[in-house]
Formats: structure tokens, C-alpha cells, sequence
């Protein structure tokens, strides 16, 4: 059995909450004073994930040369360096709108990179 | 002289849907102004996530926020100028006052009585590369300027003064827009967002950052954000901790950082050195009201942001003001939801000067109250009821209502000087408890507001006070006191 | 390379001294270690053109001050720099002090200060509302002044580029040696110099020069000031220049308002063994704050928006050093200039100046340019004026530094022109971009982007002050990278 902490992100309270675990499987969540918090434990614990945001350099936009970007969706968490690894490769090319995919399948994560800005 | 309804000053988040809410609300001839070269404001550079859960029900970056609503004042035909800077607004009729910019107005070839005559009650000088030095009156102004960050100087941090400090946000624009990196090993005093956002940020782009101090024993920052650009990348604050020592004459070298002690003083023998070649500071915001002061517009000394009222209108009749300009906010959806009641303000206030019209049912109330009233003043006016800081609350926005002239609810916005467990927001109405209402926690960093319906006011016609308060029960202030 | 006249330093002093000689006939040539004019003592100080009361009679501090505050009104209107004399009030703030606030006036008098009264306590609060109410009585000194220091050793040092001097800067002198055939061999990290004369005006590193060629030493303690800026927004809270009167607690610091309307408060004595130690310490900054205390109540401290410190070259005898060296023939010094150097300026320039061109017998110059135009700045103007000047330029149109509302033609006028900017600093002490309430935040990567356009440079060879100063390390990774 094993126990993790973390610090809840629902709100400035920011309980720390306790998961109770067994083999990968969750016994019990405390510390939490609400449901968000039972609710963000277990998904932290089981597959944390995150959004990762980044810039790509962009040709042929005059004054801008970075075009902001996202993943489409979340990665998962131990991805994001992977991640930032192949946005560090990337390049681009005006126009780029806001939506335009800047790379598919992103460290094989299944999302996209996204531009979230325009260069025209 | 051109002239419009509505000058907007500023076309980040506050200028823009303030716009968009003013055209909404029957106002065709707006112009927005905007001193950088693109419409977004700030939020052009914060292109992380987070920003719109309110407003559009999904988590957006800050580009796409601002661009929704870019693309809104396209669509909507709203005429904007970039990389023009407003120098004075001045009363039209009036000289402007003796400011270092508008004595260049003293002496333009349209003098301010021929504004006056054209219908406008304000004239704005700005200038920019095609247009020149230039004049345009307007029937009203909406003030959103926005903030910025406080310096090092406003700090008095000890050592030298090397490259490799930067305020977070200049950070920031130089990595997110221009491309460069600030350092490579990086010290971060302030765990407001934008620092904690930058921790991240320069992480990512492999910079090491080695600590981030913070001089109270909170931060101000969200949790998901100490948790996701912290706690992820294993990055430490150290809370009540200050920067002591900068070393370094040409580049940073090392800083030194101290715990503090009640008083926020350095406590001696705490002292670890970090060597680094950056420091990051991230130590407050600045509403930035030097137009604003230069006009004659009262300026709260606790937001540092134009006293208003229910409308958002300033001391000076006809100038609204919204987001960063008026207070600084947190989340940019309050910002929209207010500049959006500005703008429709603002609206009302020129089809009530200039016959025009608009919907009957608020335009009588309107015209009979507008015309004893001046604009937001720290004396109360006619029928005007003050809202007042009680226990625990730093200040409110508004500072007076006029029941009379609401539309709608009150919505009443404030910040806490001390973070409250368990704690209640007791509203009082002319002295009497009108409610309380129970929280897990009220922070500092946490802009929270009150509603109080127009007939609750209605009802309370005799109440010249709404005083806003926090009341501790004896759980919580045990805590406190841990 | 061979010069009639060496300068080091290119401070207020040497400038001071290289736009004399450039009235002359003479190759004069300035090294200077950093990267600009006006980097050491010179940027760092009260920014005040004293009246000359508190000099040692006699002294050359009281003739250099005197007559440099005599000189200092047209010499502003020749070179363009902003000063204006808005006069000075020493505080007398306990009654036992009033015989010395007397004896203050008296040597004033004797020094040939115009136009100095004393006021009591009522007439000194009259003039000055915000002066502490322990305020006993006042020395006023009409003739007193303020000054921007940075435009002023920047205007100089122009005018004599542009009567013929060369500057050589990120030059370090490292060895002085007379040659057998009489000239001066000065090795610096940048090549090799020789001069049939040289003239010592290194600040606080003066001594090192004089005494590797004289046996009779000089001893110069580097004596850090730290001060506090404050928002112009203070502007009118002190008119004059509030000094305390030297008691018990040393000198004193100042309140005044600086030429561009800040409120600067200052400086703290500390002596320092390092002579490059500008770093602020917190016990320095609680002093400035408790000690200006003494002379005004309700200092708005928090519209502090900088602080920093300088070093005041205090030579051991505190009396300037100036003219020749007995033991080393054709070196003269200019050395112990601290307070009131920056007053004294134009006169030292005149005497060391003319002291060399009348050893050497140099002709003066049919044609020399006495006068030196500014950066134009839009904000002085009218309406029509300023229109006219973006119509010729529309960069005069296009507002780069929003504190001090700086224009992107201002900021390129200061990097084009002769010695112009070639950093941050560079261009902040030449039109104030970044010297604001925002200190920067905002326009330093534009002004950043200008700089590295004109100067043909990538953003990463920028820097704040020469040097290694370099404010952004690298471009961001990308493809191709």
C-alpha cells in the first residue's frame, strides 16, 4: 500500500489531499473538503495530464516571428518534455491562423499542436 | 476637429468589450485606441492556458482569448487605431491642465470651445506616425489602460543594478513574442501568476530556476498554478523570503534571498545565495492612471485606480473606466464582464446627452438623474449611497451607487488584506445586516464580489452606506493566528 | 598613436577639459574604460550646481564652484542641457546650531556667493510647505541650481568630438611612462598611446594614475551615495534644493527636485574599499529614508520607483587636485573631484584646459563651434511644431517610452549622433526611455530592437551598460537551429 499527497488546484484552499493506494488501485482519498477535490486526487494520481504552450518560429510575418501554440488537447504529464522537444523543432510559415494544426500527432501523443494566434 | 461618441482608450481585453457592449448597446461612432501594434493588450504575450472559463465556457490561451474578441470588433466594423499614443484627455471648453504633453494642446489650432460646440464634452491629443499630433472630441471616454508592473526600484532591493533583471512580464514578452531568452539560471522573486507562469515558461524552454522567493507567507498566486509551474517541475518557494543582495556589475551573478519576519524585514543569519544570471521579479501591479491623474480624475489611493461608481464613471463626468485601469483583476473573464458594463454605460450616458434613443424603460430614470449628478465624486451626491470598507476589506468597486440609475443588480467588487478561513462576507445596508455570506476561504489574490439586487437598495431607500466586512468565527481566527 | 594631449576619463571633468583644449590647435584624444561618456561619479550624484557657501574659503573647491555656477547658465544655453537655478535652503533644525548656520552664511559671503539670506523658521515654511516643522531657521541660496548631469557631460564631450577630439572607449589605461624623448607612453587593454601631456581626470581610480609617476602620493577613498528617485508624479513637493546642515549626523542627506521633476533623495557617505562597489545595501536605503526625515515631513515614499549609488572621489586633503605635477613633467592632475564636481565642472575645464594650452603655447582655433544642438525633444514643442516635425519624420510620431512618452526618432537621434548611445543605458541617460516610473519594463525591448537595427548588431549583442551587460543570452531554439 502506498499514500500520496498532493495540493488540490480547485480553489485557493488548496487542500492537501491524501490517496490511498494499492497496486495502482485507489482505496481512499481524504484531506479533500469537497468533491472537486475526490475528483482531481484520483485523476492526478491515475493519468495527471497537461496542456502544454509554447511558441514556434514563424517566416515571412514581418515583425512577428513566434507564433504561440498549444496542444489541441491534454498530453500526459510525463510527456510534456517530449513534447516541448518537437515544438523546439519546429517551424512554421505566415500565414498561420489561429486553429491551423503546427504539428499532427505530437510525440505520438495523439493531439495535435495548434497555432492559438495569427500570423498573416 | 473629428469627433465620435465614444473614445475607448486601450484595446486589450477591457477596450475591446467595452467596444463591443457600447455598440451593443446603440453606439455607432466608437473609435478605440490602442498604443501597440496589434489589438490584445496583454494578452497577446500570455500564451499559456487558463484564460475564458466564464466567458466562454472552455479553457482558451491568451492570443485566443483576445482573439474571439478581435475578431468580434472586426466583424462589428469598430474603427481602431494602433501604435497611436493618447497624451491627455482634456474637458472640452475647459484648458487642459499644465502637463508637460497637453501644453501641446494649449496651443492646437482647433481650441477646445469649437469641440464644444461640435457636441463633445472630452478631447483627446494622441499621436502616432501618419496621423501626427492629433485632437478628437468625444461625447464620452472609456479609460482602459491596463497596469503595469511594479520595479525593482518600488521594492528598494539592495546590490547592483546589472543586466538580468527583469520585471516577469518583460520576460515574458521577450521569450513569448520576441523569441530570445532572458537567462539561464534564474532566481524569481513574487509568486503572483505571471511569476509563477514565467517559472514555467523559462523551464520549458530550459532554463533552470532555481527558487521562487515570496515576501508574504501566502502566495498570490493560483493554486493550479503553484501546482502545475511549481510543484511540476520540482521548482521551490520559499514563502516570507525576500531578495537581500544582487551581485553582479555587468550581468547578475548571484542573488541573495533572506526569510523576512512579521514585518516583512529580513531576518539576519537566514540569508542563502543563489548563483544565477537572472533575476525575475514579479512584486505587484500598477493601475496605470498618469492620463487619468493628468486630467483631474480622483484616483483611489488603496487600487490606485479612478474612484467610480455604479456606472464605472469616474469623478470626471462622461469617463468611464475598466479592468487593470480600474483595479487589478485576476481573472481576465471579470475584466470583459466589467469593461462590458462600462461600455454599455457609457453607451447610455451619450444617447442621454445627445436625444438620442435608447431603450425607454432606463432612459427616463437616466435623464432625470443625470441631470444633478457630475460623475463620481468622494462626496457623495444627490441620492447617491456610498459603499464603505469594513473589517478586513482593502477597498470596493464601486466607491458610491446611485440605486436610481442601476440597471440591473450592484455588483460589488473587492479584495481582503488577509487570507480568512471560514470566514463570512457580511453585507450592511444602511447599518443593517442585509446578509452574510459563508466561505471556505477569502485570499488576497482572490478578487471576490457581493450582489445586491436594485430592489433590495430599492427597499433600503433611507440607507446612505453598503459596508462590506468580513466577519471571522472563532475557528478561523485560531487558525490564523497558527 | 601620437596626441598633444591625452584625457583620461571621459566623466564630467575630462569632458569638461577636452571641450576647453578643442578651442585649441592641439590633437587631443579622451580614453575612457567604459563604453560611454558620463559612466562613473558623473551619473551618480546629487545632479546639484551648488552656490558655493560651504567651501573652505580659499580652497579650489570654492573657486571652481563659484565660477562654475557663474558659468553654468550659459554654458546650458551653448550646449543645450537642461539647468535651471531654483535655488537651495540649508536647514538649521535644532536652536544650539544657529551660530554655524551663521558662520555658513558668513563664509558664504566670503566665498562670493550672490545673494544669500537667512530665514526663520516661518519665511524657510513659506517657501517650502513640506519642510519638517522642527525646521529653527534657513540659509537661502538664490544662485544654486539643478542640473541633468548625464546631458551635460554628454553635451560637452559632443561639442569637443565635434571640434576635433577623439574618444576611445572601452579603453583602459594600465601603464604610464615617460619617455626619454618627453612623451607620455600610455599602454591601455586597446593599444598603445603616446602624448606630450596628459590630464588625470580617472575619478575615483586618479590616484592609481598619479601615483604610478609621483613620488608624492594621493589618496582617494571611493565614498559611496545612495539615493532614492522618486516619481515625477512628486514633482513640486520640494522647489528648492533642501540640504541639512553638517551636525551630528555627518553631512546630511538632500531632498530635491531633479531638472526632469523627480524627487531625489540622498546621498548616504559610506567609504568603500572597492572602487567599482555601486551596490545599494538595505542599511544605506533605511538611512536616505530616516535621515531625510529630518528635513521634511510626508516624503512619499511610495513613489520610489529606483534607487542607486555612486562613488565620490574623496582625495584625503578634501580639496580638489588640479594642475600640474611637480615630479612628473606634462601630467596634470584632475583628481578629488567629488562634490561640488559637477558645479565645478565648466571652470575646471576652463583652468586645466587652459593651463595645458598655455604650457604648450597651442593657437587657438579660427574656427571652433562653441555651440551643440540637443535631441529635439517633441514634448517642448507646440502643436504645430510637433506636427511639423512628424511630417519630416514620422518616428517623431511613434511613442516608444509611454512613462516619459519618448519618441522612436528621440531614441534613434541618441544613437545616431556623434558618440552616440550604443546600450540601454546608453540611451536612457541620453533621452530617458526606461528612466521612468516603469524603469523599462515596457519599452526596453523596443528600445532593445531599435538599438540593434542601427547598430546593425542581434538582439543577443545587446546590452544594458557595454561590457558583458548583455541583456538577452540566445535566440530561442526553432527549426533550423
Amino acid at each position: 500500500m502506498e499514500e500520496r499527497t498532493l495540493t488540490c488546484i480547485g480553489c485557493p484552499m488548496g487542500c492537501q489531499v491524501s490517496v490511498q493506494m494499492d497496486a495502482g488501485k485507489i482505496l481512499s482519498v481524504t484531506g479533500n473538503t469537497c468533491p472537486r477535490g475526490d475528483a482531481y486526487a484520483r485523476e492526478e494520481v491515475t493519468a495527471p495530464a497537461r496542456t502544454v504552450t509554447s511558441t514556434i518560429p514563424v517566416t515571412g510575418g514581418g515583425r512577428k516571428v513566434r507564433i504561440p501554440c498549444k496542444t489541441a488537447s491534454d498530453i500526459p504529464k510525463q510527456k510534456i518534455f517530449v513534447v516541448m522537444a518537437q515544438i523546439h523543432k519546429a517551424g512554421a510559415q505566415a500565414p498561420v491562423r489561429r486553429g491551423d494544426v503546427l504539428i499532427r500527432d505530437v510525440a505520438g501523443t495523439g493531439v495535435d499542436v495548434i497555432a492559438t494566434g495569427d500570423v498573416l | 476637429m473629428k469627433t465620435v461618441d465614444i473614445v475607448i482608450i486601450g484595446g486589450g481585453p477591457a477596450g475591446l468589450a467595452a467596444a463591443l457592449s457600447a455598440r451593443k448597446a446603440g453606439t455607432e461612432n466608437i473609435l478605440i485606441i490602442e498604443r501597440d501594434d496589434e489589438l490584445g493588450g496583454i494578452l497577446n504575450q500570455c500564451i499559456h492556458n487558463g484564460f475564458g472559463l466564464h466567458t466562454f465556457h472552455e479553457e482558451l490561451t491568451g492570443p485566443e482569448y483576445a482573439g474571439r474578441f478581435i475578431d468580434q470588433v472586426k466583424e462589428a466594423g469598430i474603427p481602431y487605431l494602433l501604435n497611436t499614443m493618447v497624451l491627455d484627455i482634456s474637458r472640452a471648453g475647459a484648458a487642459p491642465d499644465a502637463c508637460a504633453d497637453a501644453g501641446a494642446a494649449q496651443t492646437a489650432p482647433e481650441t477646445a470651445e469649437s469641440a464644444a460646440a461640435g457636441g463633445a464634452r472630452h478631447i483627446i491629443t494622441a499621436t502616432n506616425r501618419t496621423d501626427g499630433l492629433f485632437q478628437i472630441g468625444a461625447q464620452a471616454v472609456i479609460l482602459a489602460m491596463g497596469c503595469r508592473e511594479r520595479p525593482r526600484g518600488a521594492l528598494n532591493i539592495p546590490g547592483y543594478r546589472p543586466a538580468g533583471i527583469f520585471s516577469a512580464g518583460t520576460a515574458q514578452r521577450l521569450v513569448n513574442v520576441e523569441g530570445y531568452m532572458p537567462g539561464h539560471e534564474v532566481v524569481i522573486l513574487g509568486s503572483g501568476d505571471i511569476g509563477l507562469i514565467m517559472a514555467r515558461r523559462m523551464t520549458l524552454e530550459g532554463a533552470k530556476v532555481k527558487v521562487v522567493a515570496e515576501l508574504m507567507p501566502y502566495s498570490g498566486g493560483l493554486k493550479r498554478n503553484i501546482v502545475q509551474c511549481l510543484d511540476d517541475f520540482g521548482i521551490p518557494l520559499k514563502l516570507s523570503h525576500t531578495v537581500v543582495d544582487i551581485e553582479g556589475k555587468d550581468r547578475v551573478k548571484a542573488v541573495t534571498i533572506a526569510q523576512v519576519g512579521a514585518d516583512r524585514r529580513p531576518i539576519p543569519g537566514t540569508e542563502e545565495r543563489y548563483t544565477c544570471d537572472t533575476l525575475l521579479l514579479s512584486v505587484g501591479l500598477i493601475p496605470e492612471n498618469e492620463l487619468s491623474r493628468a486630467a483631474g480624475i480622483e484616483i483611489n489611493g488603496v487600487t490606485n485606480g479612478p474612484v467610480v461608481n455604479e456606472s464605472l464613471e469616474t469623478s470626471e463626468e462622461g469617463v468611464f473606466a475598466c479592468g487593470n485601469v480600474l483595479h487589478v483583476h485576476d481573472l481576465v473573464d471579470n475584466v470583459s464582464e466589467e469593461a462590458s458594463r462600462a461600455g454599455t454605460n457609457a453607451a447610455r450616458f451619450v444617447a442621454r446627452n445627445s436625444g438620442k434613443t435608447t431603450p425607454p424603460d432606463t432612459l427616463n430614470t437616466q435623464a432625470e438623474a443625470g441631470e444633478t449628478r457630475t460623475g463620481a465624486k468622494t462626496r457623495t451626491g444627490a441620492g447617491e449611497i456610498q459603499v464603505r470598507t469594513g473589517n478586513g476589506v482593502r477597498y470596493t468597486v464601486p466607491s458610491f451607487v446611485n440605486p436610481e440609475r442601476l440597471d440591473g443588480n450592484l455588483i460589488i467588487r473587492f479584495r481582503v488584506g488577509a487570507i480568512y478561513k471560514d470566514a463570512s462576507v457580511v453585507v450592511r445596508l444602511g447599518g443593517e445586516r442585509l446578509r452574510a455570506l459563508k466561505k471556505k476561504i477569502i485570499a488576497p489574490g482572490e478578487m471576490e464580489q457581493v450582489i445586491i439586487t436594485k430592489d433590495e437598495l430599492l427597499q433600503h431607500e433611507n440607507a446612505d452606506s453598503i459596508e462590506i466586512s468580513i466577519e471571522e468565527n472563532s475557528a478561523a481566527q485560531a487558525a490564523q493566528s497558527r | 598613436m601620437m596626441y598633444d594631449v591625452v584625457i583620461i576619463g571621459a566623466g564630467v571633468s575630462g569632458a569638461a577639459i577636452a571641450r576647453e583644449l578643442s578651442r585649441y590647435d592641439c590633437n587631443v584624444c579622451v580614453l575612457e574604460k567604459e563604453e560611454d561618456v558620463c559612466c562613473g561619479t558623473s551619473k551618480a550624484n546629487s545632479a546639484i550646481v551648488h552656490a558655493g557657501y560651504d567651501c573652505k574659503p580659499g580652497s579650489m573647491m570654492a573657486k571652481m564652484n563659484v565660477r562654475g555656477n557663474a558659468m553654468m547658465e550659459q554654458l546650458s544655453k551653448d550646449l543645450d542641457f537642461p539647468f535651471r537655478r531654483n535655488g537651495s535652503l540649508v536647514l538649521c533644525v535644532e536652536e544650539e546650531q544657529l551660530p554655524a548656520l551663521q558662520r555658513l552664511y558668513e563664509q558664504g559671503i566670503q566665498d562670493g556667493v550672490p545673494g544669500l539670506q537667512l530665514l526663520d523658521h516661518d519665511a524657510a515654511l513659506a517657501m517650502e510647505p513640506n519642510l519638517s516643522d522642527k525646521v529653527v531657521a534657513a540659509l537661502y541660496a538664490p544662485s544654486a541650481g539643478v542640473v541633468c548631469p548625464f546631458l551635460m557631460n554628454i553635451a560637452m564631450a559632443e561639442n569637443a568630438f565635434e571640434n576635433g577630439v577623439d574618444f576611445r572607449f572601452n579603453t583602459e589605461v594600465e601603464a604610464l611612462r615617460r619617455e626619454e624623448d618627453g612623451r607620455w607612453h600610455i599602454r591601455t587593454n586597446n593599444g598603445e598611446y603616446l602624448a606630450r601631456c596628459v590630464v588625470n581626470a580617472a575619478g575615483v581610480y586618479a590616484d592609481i594614475f598619479h601615483n604610478m609617476v609621483s613620488a608624492k602620493k594621493l589618496h582617494i577613498t571611493p565614498r559611496r551615495g545612495d539615493y532614492l528617485l522618486l516619481d515625477h508624479e512628486t514633482e513640486g513637493f520640494v522647489q528648492h534644493t533642501i540640504f541639512q546642515q553638517p551636525g551630528k549626523f555627518g553631512k546630511g542627506v538632500l531632498v530635491a527636485p531633479t531638472i526632469h521633476g523627480n524627487t531625489l533623495v540622498g546621498p548616504t557617505a559610506i567609504d568603500v574599499p572597492d572602487r567599482e562597489d555601486t551596490a545599494t545595501t538595505q542599511e544605506g536605503l533605511d538611512q536616505v529614508i530616516s535621515r531625510s526625515a529630518i528635513s521634511v515631513k510626508n516624503l512619499p515614499l511610495r513613489k520610489v520607483i529606483t534607487s542607486f549609488a555612486g562613488l565620490r572621489a574623496h582625495e584625503d586633503g578634501h580639496d580638489f587636485v588640479l594642475g600640474p605635477v611637480e615630479d612628473a613633467q606634462d601630467f596634470y592632475d584632475c583628481a578629488g573631484i567629488e562634490s561640488p564636481g559637477l558645479s565645478s565642472a565648466p571652470a575646471i575645464g576652463e583652468y586645466i584646459g587652459g593651463m595645458v594650452a598655455e604650457r604648450f603655447c597651442f593657437d587657438r582655433k579660427k574656427e571652433w563651434k562653441a555651440t551643440r544642438k540637443g535631441i529635439v525633444s517633441p514634448k517642448n514643442l507646440s502643436f504645430e511644431e510637433r506636427n511639423e516635425l512628424i511630417r519630416r519624420n514620422p518616428a517623431y510620431g511613434q511613442i516608444i517610452c509611454r512613462c516619459e512618452n519618448i519618441t522612436e526618432a528621440e531614441i534613434i537621434d541618441a544613437i545616431r549622433r556623434p558618440l552616440g548611445a550604443r546600450s540601454l543605458d546608453g540611451v536612457k541617460r541620453r533621452v530617458r526611455a526606461g528612466m521612468g516610473r516603469c524603469q523599462g519594463g515596457f519599452c526596453s525591448p523596443r528600445v532593445m530592437d531599435i538599438l540593434s537595427r542601427e547598430l546593425g548588431l542581434p538582439m543577443e549583442k545587446i546590452t544594458k551598460s557595454g561590457g558583458r551587460s548583455n541583456i538577452v543570452l540566445d535566440i530561442q531554439r526553432g527549426e533550423g537551429q
